[in-house]
């Protein structure tokens, strides 16, 4: 990503940002993930985006769509604004006591002006209504293809402005889309806009994970009749086979220096977990020593630790062993089917999905106090994923029969439905922080 | 390099069956398939170590699969062995067929096998190309044991990706459950 900052003639201060958004790869005419919200938190703050002074010769309303992922938070609410005349822009003083009325808890004003380039500048400030203070203000440049992505760049500066967080709504999603006998590699925008695919195949493809940067995915493709795990470089397109070993190649985990990839290969007998160099050199290391089947390595953010799944045990549970091999440690007890651990970006919570009476439901298990709560109500989940700010998690579940995606808040509360036009939609994989 | 190049070749089409199940046993050297620019027919392999590329075997001819290995009549025309919950061994009413087929091996040392491993849909996909490893690898094994050699079957795992039936009840489940037999050529 190729920020540009430049000095601010008319907002003192105020730092100006080129989003050179890339398109990853050629366009699709692929259908397109709406989302629904199907619960939220009782606590959602009231905020009035007053739509953007001239965002209308932009083609895009660039504040609803703001408003729009901040609700998609689960944590705030839009509200209605009436047409305010004259419009307000940035630099619009602002009267605390007249939005208090209008029972805002925060304001966002904004403008849109078109550079002598053909380039777009959106300019906005942030309040505080209820503590009568200005939160920031921030101006992205942007072209008119790349609307939608700018206004992703102003909901998260807001979102992260009142909550002391970064926002994940210029972050992307990957996913796996079937229909009849085709696969598609797919990615889209945190919201399911803009949805394009890597790869299309005849034949099955699985496990897609984002690489630390952002810039790679690796995946599991069954073209040549088995399983061979791919890195797929975004910015060219060009694919990489990384791991086709005689027999199964599979479940591919990136370190957090996107240096080395953990896969599970049987081309020593059984399936077990073996690191390999991300760029294809060097040779395998086996890091796991069983009888039993070792898979779904995934490390730790900080590094230290591989979570996998096993079955030495007699059933399937989680277990975690230092990134280097060692002793493995068992992490879940409860229940006799306990799969696919994914850590928390900051290292406290451990996702995975847990057979419960015959459904299966993701779990969160807090590494420090060992409390398992089941956040979900569907019953075929697979495969969570964190968001990078770790709020929400992303998952696959089956709902009427069609594979759709789900959100669900790392408390619970918040539940959204990715529905999805045509095909089942599967093993989703959040992507990083953009920077 | 061998993978880039049998890649290659299988991608275009030169070649199928016996030279794309060859996979190299060492990957240490850098390994790039460019679909998207590998258009080039018949493999530039130029620059490319010619003795390693050796091991493909031009003479087996593509798609051709003995007459036999199809033939209804012949136990080798059944490939498919089932299982029941949570078993990975072969049963008993399977034990003829697996014989038919490791003979077969024995009087045909050039012939190569693929084992494809499946289970059913319910839980994690990753556990369950594990679990479908498991079941290619005890009919590996039983074949082997029965004379065949290692170099002649590769054993893999399709997971609860490639069902036989796509229903959601235990009539479906038990025909996804199962390991497929195939020959180079079918593969």
């Amino acid at each position: 990503m190729a920020v540009c900052h430049k000095k601010s003639g008319g907002l003192p201060g105020l730092r100006v940002l080129l989003g050179a958004f890339f398109l990853v790869a050629a366009s699709s005419a692929a259908a397109q993930l709406s989302i629904e919200i199907t619960g939220a938190g009782a606590q959602r703050s009231p905020i009035a985006i007053v739509p953007f002074n001239g965002e209308a010769a932009v083609g895009t309303a660039l504040s609803q769509i703001v408003r729009a992922d901040l609700e998609r938070s689960g944590l705030f609410r839009g509200l209605e604004v009436p047409p305010l005349s004259p419009a307000p822009t940035e630099n619009t003083p602002v009267n605390y006591g007249e939005w208090r009325s209008r029972l805002a808890d925060a304001l966002v004003l904004g403008s849109v002006s078109a550079n002598p380039d053909g380039r777009f500048e959106v300019r906005f400030r942030v309040y505080d209504i209820v503590k009568q203070a200005p939160l920031g203000a921030i101006a992205y440049v942007f072209t008119k293809d790349n609307a939608r992505a700018a206004a992703h760049r102003v909901a998260d500066f807001v979102y992260e402005r009142i909550t002391g967080e970064k926002g994940v709504f210029s972050t992307q999603i990957a996913y796996i889309v079937h229909r009849g006998s085709s696969y598609e590699l797919q990615i889209a925008d945190a919201d399911g806009e803009r949805a394009q695919y890597l790869l299309r195949s005849n034949e099955p493809i699985i496990s897609p994970v984002w690489s630390p940067e952002g810039k790679r995915i690796a995946y599991v493709s069954f073209e040549s009749k088995k399983p061979v795990v791919y890195v797929h470089h975004l910015e060219d397109r060009k694919r990489q086979v990384v791991a086709s070993f005689k027999g199964s190649n599979s479940a591919p985990a990136w370190s957090p220096d996107g240096k080395t990839i953990a896969v599970v290969l049987s081309v020593d007998g059984g399936s077990q977990i073996f690191l390999l160099n991300s760029d294809g050199s060097g040779a395998r290391r086996r890091i796991s020593n069983s009888a039993s089947i070792d898979t779904e390595p995934r490390f730790s953010s900080d590094g230290k630790w591989i979570y996998f799944t096993s079955d030495r045990g007699g059933s399937p549970q989680v277990y975690r062993m230092a990134s280097s091999g060692g002793e493995p440690q068992r992490v879940t007890f409860e229940g006799s089917y306990n799969v696919s651990p994914r850590p928390s970006p900051d290292g406290r919570v451990l996702a995975y999905v847990t057979r419960n009476a015959g459904k299966f439901q993701v779990a969160l298990l807090d590494l420090s106090n060992r409390q398992v709560q089941v956040i979900t109500d569907s019953d075929r989940d697979e495969s969570p994923s964190f968001a990078p700010n770790g709020r929400m998690i992303l998952l696959a579940t089956v709902i009427g029969g069609r594979g759709v995606l789900s959100a669900v808040s790392s408390d619970g509360r918040i539940k959204q439905r990715l529905p999805f036009a045509g095909g089942d939609v599967r093993e989703p994989a959040w992507g990083p922080f953009i920077e | 390099m061998r993978s880039i190049v049998i890649a290659t070749v299988c991608a275009a089409g030169l070649l199928i069956g016996a030279a794309c199940s060859t996979t190299p046993e060492d990957q240490s050297a850098a390994k790039v398939e460019d679909k998207s620019t590998g258009a080039k027919p018949g493999a530039d392999t130029r620059g490319v170590q010619p003795p390693k590329v050796a091991a493909v075997d031009l003479t087996k001819k593509p798609g051709v699969v003995d007459s036999m290995l199809k033939d209804p009549n012949s136990p080798l025309s059944k490939r498919s062995i089932f299982y029941d919950l949570d078993q990975f061994d072969v049963k008993d009413e399977y034990r003829s067929l697996v014989e038919a087929h490791a003979k077969y091996l024995r009087e045909n040392p050039n012939a190569r096998m693929m084992i494809q491993g499946n289970t059913d849909e319910r839980g994690s996909r990753e556990y369950n190309v594990g679990l479908g490893q498991r079941r290619s690898d005890g009919v590996r094994k039983m074949l082997i044991l029965l004379g065949a050699r290692e170099n002649q079957i590769e054993s893999v795992s399709l997971g609860e990706e490639k069902p036989q039936s796509d229903g959601h009840d235990e009539t479906a489940w038990s025909k996804n459950r199962r390991s497929d037999i195939l020959y180079s050529g079918e593969y």
